[in-house]
């Protein structure tokens, strides 16, 4: 079942492009990350998905729902939470809260019900009664996702959500949104640029410079790039990678002070570049490929490279 | 369909429409409460300014050919005072626009499942409550200054019915200047902008529109006069609280009773319309 179908979307703010032509879909039931770096077109796309912004080109149905025809429909079915919190700072917490049921079309009973629930899920009901403003990022942040939640909504829309939450705070989040799929069967679609986060989902796409460059559960982008991951430090790294190249035939890759080389069978490899570079070399790590590896294996350019320069 | 869904579905979009218009209106009046210092300069620069404009100018004020002779400055002044509390009021619920915005809570509001008409319904109304709270409050204290050497007797005489015809067409200008207000305000992305809109445009028209001195009766200044709606405004309260000029001449500066209705309803009309289209167009402004 598919919960978001993106055909072909293309977005433009004047003459900078955002979006081009990204294609995929999200099913129900999962939680899908939209990894990439700032500026790569996360927040367009959450924006799109979120009805506030027009529709230029191609076309996007959320939980069977064009967006550019019945965003009415659309908009009672799903949860969004900002990254800049949407929250009334001179109202207090549960003030905001029955302000959101009442945009909602909730009530009485139900909304207070709820109010309560969601208040004790996200660990806000001693603090309910304080005015947003007085506040630490955090809670308000806890705030906004109860707020996104409390119309129990079939699609959640989060942008950048561990924003300002401190590590213990975000482990409760992402344990939340797992017991959401699986308790509730909500899809989840969160934006992020932390990898770790990016670990955590269902299946994954990365947004790179307005494309989606790659598409899949974090083992299979994993597996796409193969075997091991070298990465070396050297004083010349340029002089070292000719070697390399002379003596073993791989190119490697260079960023910066560091080469980069991915092979099967990686500890072989490690064991005779120590021996034949020993005074070369100043370290040298082998790992498994990271997130951050598929990254850079699929756009050219590192991950933080906000210029896209990086690359030789 | 059949006639139990139908009714299903009347009454959730009755809970989609008028809930929302109320928890707007609601937390406008919340937020003014919360903030002390906007009650204060609310009711306190307008009753500043009556005295303080009603001392200077007593001695230069000339009473148009429709008013009684004797009418001080503080007197014809009274109803233009009651005008700039209500556009003052509607200009400072709606730069809110600009605020909420900026920090983020309009987003909140756009993605929910409000009709946009239910949206800008809500802004409205909260804003013209506000407006006529600190109107009334200024139709209470104003009169109370002659006790104190600070303003004329008023010579108010008016039945309960008077009242009420003169609060109900405040509450048209209120609505009108709130949507206009609200309207610059959509799409501004600075209060700053917004703060200039407001010296070139709607002082100026507050002040072309009889409330601060009467505008000649010829010349080119009463033509822009004639076309400022808020002429109209002004005119009619002026003939609603005042028994004596409730049957004066009709003139430019004071047209009869009906056109200064009609021409209030029409403005009223044209700024709503004009805020509800504005706010029904899904832009790249939403996400700013």
């Amino acid at each position: 079942m598919t919960a978001i179908c993106i055909d072909d979307l293309t977005h433009a703010y004047g003459e900078r492009q955002a979006l081009c032509g990204v294609t995929f879909e999200i099913r129900r039931g999962e939680i899908f990350g939209v990894l990439g770096p700032n500026g790569g077109g996360k927040t367009t796309l959450f924006r799109v998905l979120s009805t506030l912004l027009p529709i230029q080109s191609g076309r996007v149905t959320v939980l069977g729902f064009d967006v550019a025809a019945n965003s009415a429909d659309i908009r009672r079915r799903i949860g969004v939470t900002f990254q800049a919190p949407s929250l009334d700072r001179r109202l207090t917490v549960r003030e905001n809260l029955v302000h959101q049921g009442h945009l909602y079309g909730l009530s009485g009973r139900t909304l207070a019900a709820r109010i309560d629930d969601r208040l004790a899920r996200l660990g806000l009901s001693d603090r309910q009664h304080a005015l947003v403003n007085s506040l630490s990022g955090g809670l308000q942040r806890r705030a906004e996702i109860a707020k996104g939640m409390l119309h129990d909504p079939e699609l959640l829309l989060l942008d950048e959500p561990s924003t300002g939450l401190d590590p213990g705070a975000r482990h409760d989040l992402w344990r939340y949104l797992l017991q959401l799929r699986d308790e509730s069967g909500v899809t989840v679609v969160v934006t992020t640029h932390l990898m770790e986060e990016a670990e955590k989902c269902d299946r994954l796409g990365l947004l790179d410079r307005g494309k989606l460059v790659a598409l899949g559960t974090p083992a299979e982008l994993r597996a796409e790039i193969g075997g091991d991951c070298l990465t070396i430090l050297a004083d010349e790294p340029a002089r070292l990678s000719q070697l390399i190249v002379g003596r073993f035939g791989i190119e490697p890759k260079l960023f910066g002070q560091s080469l980069r080389i991915e092979k099967a069978r990686g500890h072989e490899l490690l064991r005779d570049l120590v021996e034949a570079f020993p005074n070369e070399i100043t370290s040298v790590s082998l790992g498994k490929p990271s997130l951050e590896d598929v990254f850079i294996a699929k756009t050219g350019h590192r991950f933080w490279d906000e210029d896209g320069a990086g690359v030789k | 369909m059949t006639s139990g869904t139908s009714d299903k579905s009347t009454h959730e979009s009755a809970a989609f429409f008028w809930l929302p218009i109320w928890t707007l209106t609601l937390r406008e009046l919340l937020r003014f409460f919360r903030q002390r210092t906007r009650v204060v300069g609310a009711l306190g620069q307008p009753l500043i300014f009556w005295v303080l404009f009603g001392a200077g100018l007593r001695g230069s004020f000339q009473a148009p050919e429709w008013a009684p002779a004797e009418m001080t400055y503080q007197e014809y002044f009274f109803p233009g005072v009651t005008v700039m509390i209500v556009l003052f009021a509607a200009i400072f619920s709606t730069i809110s626009i600009i605020e909420d915005r900026r920090e983020g809570f309009l987003q909140g509001v756009l993605v929910a499942p409000v009709p946009r008409l239910a949206l800008v319904l809500g802004k409205l109304t909260g804003g013209t409550l506000l407006a006529l709270i600190q109107a009334a409050l200024f139709l209470v204290i104003g009169p109370l200054l002659q006790f104190v050497g600070l303003a004329p007797s008023l010579g108010w005489q008016l039945s309960a019915g008077g009242w009420l015809a003169m609060i109900g067409f405040l509450t048209l200008v209120a609505f009108a200047l709130t949507a206009l207000g609200y309207s610059m305000a959509w799409s501004l992305d600075s209060t700053q902008g917004f703060h200039a809109l407001m010296s070139v445009f709607l002082m100026p028209m507050w002040l072309l529109s009889g409330s601060f001195f009467p505008v000649p009766e010829s010349g080119w200044l009463s033509w822009v006069m004639r076309l400022n709606p808020l002429t109209y405004g002004v005119a009619g309260l002026r003939r609603l609280m005042s028994p004596l000029l409730a049957d004066a001449p009709v003139s430019a500066s004071l047209p009869s009773l009906m056109s200064c209705l009609g021409a209030t309803c029409v403005f009223c009309l044209v700024t709503v319309t004009l805020a509800g289209w504005l706010t029904h167009r899904r832009s790249v402004i939403n996400v700013r």
